[in-house]
């Protein structure tokens, strides 16, 4: 039995990789995931990828954001501690818009932040997952999971079609995993 | 695959006829994955002597306080707030670059936002040094924050404009640093994949582990676009509030409200300035000038012409204004300005940023790089005088003639400023030392729709119509790179 664990189309052309996925749908083999040193428009809609929904995430935290210093911001100036400024009212509200400005801001770049890290399982020392360490430099790669996905010589053969510059049979899944 | 269709005969983003992916990686990586070279090791020796004399200014202030600088009864802000104003002025460049310019897709923003985003968190970190060293006691920093105390109900002052600067500065300076530290990940990791040992291990740590997959570079676009949309208000919010400082106040010369529209030009005008001055030299020393080209020299240069003229506007509108209000103190500020004891200042400020940038009109000059790198100096010494005038002249005569004084700086006032200079750009060789300055991923989007080869290959392939096609010869003519002898085979 082979030991191989994937196989990894690798390209030199990104229109070239999308062939290369053309060419596996055709032939009905999934694809594990595709790794490229740059984001490529209109992979996902080929590889049906979702839409992202980070946006939600970040209108949440921004109105989290908001809430939370305009509470700070009533609580202290015209609850607990109201001054009086010339006979000015103390709910100023002109006053607030520029720290409720801010804060929606704040919230919004660091909760979105976090949620894109958390949901694509990045972090500080994490150890690189990655199958082909060009992949981050001018490899464009294909994987193909092996079990299941037999004869390999026929996935080979289809990534090659497509014109990858090279095919690897990898017995680990990860090269860089440490 | 490429994200947009581009018009064949607009200017290359990348120029030379033979990149490649990986070549881009090599080009870029090379200052990070070799050995700094003289003119390097020159620049940082100069850039820690002036390090160092901001170190010793600084002690020399919190040891001695807020007496050592010349501030007197009646200027009590004058080169810290200076400096503090210019800072953050400059700083807002990198977030326009990054931010603005993702948002209307100008596509010759990849090959220099990395650096500018860099420059905009060493620039903001220069301005908090002087507000920190203006508190007179920095340990009492804390105080600025809303933190209950044992000090009964006593809050911060929420209608101050100072506190409204706190929360403005910080919100910009950490943002701006997730903006950046986001965008630098897959570059991080491509230095990782091709680093070993030690340095294998700091970068695998920096990289969060990225590996590039489809999801992932999804979600970030995605996060990259949302924060150009949070950071593009910022920008303008962030200085519209510093320029509240001011025209919140009754102060002749201050109070109005051109503030707002007239600093945030003003920053994005230095902040451009600051920019060219750096990736003039930066393209020149690290080779990067197949990715940092006369087009975006010179689109830079269209920008500080355009701030600069808006700039100049809201200086001829201030002196209407003062006129056209009828209030004799606003009228005298003006007057005083630009005939009074600080008349050099005032028209060394019109002369650097209104008159000088004007000569950009001519391509001669927007395109000569020398002079475009001396014109760039000229605006943020220009900028410095703005700042200079607007708060010194109009501190120095006030309401009550028996409080007129002078401002003069002390060697500790000048230490402080020549070493910011030294902090800011100690930071920045360090950065390009170990940090790609080039947003190497961005940059190798290009590749393949607005690189010269990809045009010469629409071009062989017949996508021009021969009129078409001398026309897009004759717009080539500029660059270095290009052979015409290939076009004309074509």
């Amino acid at each position: 039995m082979s030991s191989t664990k994937f196989i990894l189309g690798c390209f030199d052309d990104p229109d070239d990789l999308m062939h290369g996925i053309d060419n596996l749908q055709k032939n009905s083999i999934p694809i594990y995931d595709v790794y490229t040193p740059m984001p490529i428009h209109g992979i996902e809609a080929k590889l049906g990828v979702k839409e992202s929904r980070l946006g939600y995430a970040a209108f949440c935290f921004g109105c989290l954001g908001a809430t939370v210093i305009f509470s700070i911001v009533y609580y202290t100036l015209v609850h607990d501690w109201p001054m009086n400024i010339g006979g000015k009212p103390h709910f100023a509200m002109p006053d607030f818009v520029p720290f409720t400005f801010e804060w929606t801001i704040l919230f919004t770049a660091f909760g979105m932040v976090a949620t894109f890290f958390a949901a694509t399982h990045l972090f500080p020392g994490r150890a690189p997952r990655v199958m082909d360490l060009r992949a981050t430099d001018d490899r464009f790669v294909i994987a193909v999971d092996a079990k299941g996905n037999i004869p390999h010589d026929d996935i080979t053969r289809l990534l090659k079609d497509a014109g990858a510059v090279e095919v690897k049979h990898n017995e680990r899944k990860y090269v860089s995993y440490e | 695959m490429a994200s947009h269709s581009e018009a064949i005969i607009r200017e290359p983003l990348i120029t030379g006829k033979d990149i490649t992916y990986a070549q881009i990686t090599n080009e870029v990586l090379l200052p990070v994955e070799n050995k700094p070279n003289m003119a390097w090791w020159i620049g940082f020796a100069l850039a820690v002597a002036g390090a160092s004399l901001w170190v010793f200014s600084i002690s020399w202030t919190f040891w001695y306080g807020i007496g050592e600088w010349g501030l007197n009864k009646t200027v009590g802000w004058a080169w810290d707030i200076t400096g503090f104003v210019w800072w953050v002025g400059i700083g807002h460049a990198g977030t326009l670059i990054s931010a603005v310019l993702l948002l209307f897709r100008q596509n010759w923003r990849n090959s220099i936002n990395r650096s500018a985003e860099a420059m905009t968190i060493f620039a903001v970190v220069c301005a908090a040094t002087y507000i920190f060293g203006h508190m007179g006691r920095p340990w009492l920093a804390y105080w600025t924050l809303p933190l209950p105390n044992q000090y009964g109900s006593l809050w911060v002052n929420w209608n101050s404009a100072l506190m409204m600067d706190v929360f403005a500065i910080s919100t910009y300076f950490s943002v701006s640093l997730v903006f950046w530290y986001t965008g630098l990940l897959p570059d991080i990791a491509s230095i990782r994949d091709r680093a070993t040992g030690l340095r294998r291990r700091i970068y695998s740590i920096l990289s969060f582990g990225w590996t590039g997959s489809v999801k992932t570079w999804q979600r970030f676009e995605t996060v990259s676009l949302i924060l150009a949309g949070i950071s593009t208000p910022l920008v303008l919010s962030v200085h519209t509030i510093v320029s509240f400082d001011f025209a919140t106040s009754l102060e002749p010369g201050w109070h109005t409200t051109i503030f707002p529209p007239y600093f945030v030009a003003g920053a994005i005008f230095s902040g451009f300035a600051m920019v060219q001055t750096l990736l003039l030299i930066a393209r020149k020393v690290l080779g990067l000038e197949n990715y940092i080209t006369m087009f975006h020299i010179e689109s830079m240069n269209k920008i500080i012409m355009l701030t600069g003229s808006i700039v100049g506007v809201a200086y001829i509108t201030e002196f209407f204004i003062a006129w056209y209000s009828g209030v004799e103190y606003e009228q005298y500020a003006f007057i005083n300005r630009s005939t009074g004891p600080y008349w050099w200042a005032y028209w060394s400020m019109m002369t650097c940023n209104v008159i000088t940038p004007q000569l950009f009109w001519f391509k001669k000059i927007r395109i000569n790089i020398p002079l475009s790198w001396v014109l760039s100096i000229i605006v943020n010494i220009g900028m410095w005088f703005e700042r200079f005038v607007i708060i010194v002249t109009s501190l120095h005569r006030d309401f009550i003639p028996s409080s007129w004084v002078m401002f003069y700086p002390t060697w500790t006032d000048v230490g402080i400023f020549v070493g910011s200079i030294g902090v800011f750009f100690t930071m920045f060789l360090l950065f390009i030392r170990v940090l790609p300055s080039v947003a190497m991923a961005e940059v190798k989007l290009l590749l393949k729709s607005s690189s010269e080869q990809a045009k010469k290959k629409l071009i062989d392939a017949g996508h021009l119509e021969p009129e078409a096609q001398a026309d897009y010869i004759k717009a080539l003519e500029k660059y270095d790179s290009v052979d015409l002898t290939q076009y004309q085979k074509a």
